[in-house]
């Protein structure tokens, strides 16, 4: 799975993108945002408030009951402010 | 149409090629956002715009699309920027064509509205304090609801 970081999510977690191998019990987005907390302190803080987390699936918002897989291209971020 | 670019823009230029031609287009409307400095504590150096290229492009064309189902445009354009810009710079221009104003004006406004919320762009902000990211704000949110029942 390719992840991508944007905006204070990229500068916390201190990389743009990464390529991960989904753990089997990852099903949707839930699980994958609750395993990557996991992932050492600076995931930890940066997943810290997951209310001001979005997350795109092959870029299109997805809710987090979205079905995630290997192969994807999961993209973390907060808030758009464009315009 | 959609651009996305690091490069500014002749607002001129491009309003003109948006109806040139097309003897139908009774009105064009257009948008332009601008880098602010609100001054005093809230002093705006510069901000940096970053997006997810490929996902900007294919919001952008699905908004572009709403607007032309939504509304007899005979022409759109999105132009947004990206990268580090300066108070009074250029960030994005939205303009629409149509045989009738009104439909050019509603269709400008609902897509300077949706591209707020739903293209994937963040600014950060340089100020004396050092950087900072924008919050996303309520009030566009809500501007954004209003075409909900439109469609």
């Amino acid at each position: 799975m390719r992840l991508l970081y944007f905006a204070w999510l990229r500068a916390r977690i201190g990389q743009a993108e990464e390529d991960l191998a989904l753990p089997a019990d990852v099903h949707n987005v839930a699980g994958l945002l609750d395993w990557l907390s996991g992932r050492g302190p600076r995931y930890a803080e940066a997943l810290r408030d997951l209310s001001v987390v979005r997350v795109a699936v092959n870029q299109d918002y997805v809710g987090r009951n979205h079905p995630v897989r290997d192969g994807d291209e999961v993209a973390l971020f907060p808030p758009v402010t464009g315009g | 149409m959609i651009r996305v670019q690091r490069e500014d823009f002749d607002i001129g230029a491009e309003l003109d090629r948006l109806a040139a031609g097309d003897h139908r287009v009774g009105g064009v409307a257009s948008f332009v956002g601008l880098v602010r400095d609100m001054g005093g504590a809230n002093r705006v150096s510069a901000l940096t715009l970053e997006h997810y290229p490929g996902m900007t492009e294919k919001k952008l064309a699905e908004i572009e699309a709403e607007a032309n189902r939504r509304w007899p445009l005979a022409a759109s354009l999105i132009i947004h920027r990206y990268g580090r810009l300066e108070p009074g710079d250029r960030i994005v221009l939205v303009a629409t064509a149509s045989p009738h104003r009104e439909a050019a004006l509603a269709a400008c406004h609902f897509l300077i509205d949706w591209l707020k919320t739903d293209a994937p762009f963040w600014k950060s902000e340089e100020t004396p304090q050092g950087e900072r990211w924008v919050e996303a704000r309520a009030e566009d949110e809500a501007a954004r609801q209003r075409w909900s029942g439109g469609g």
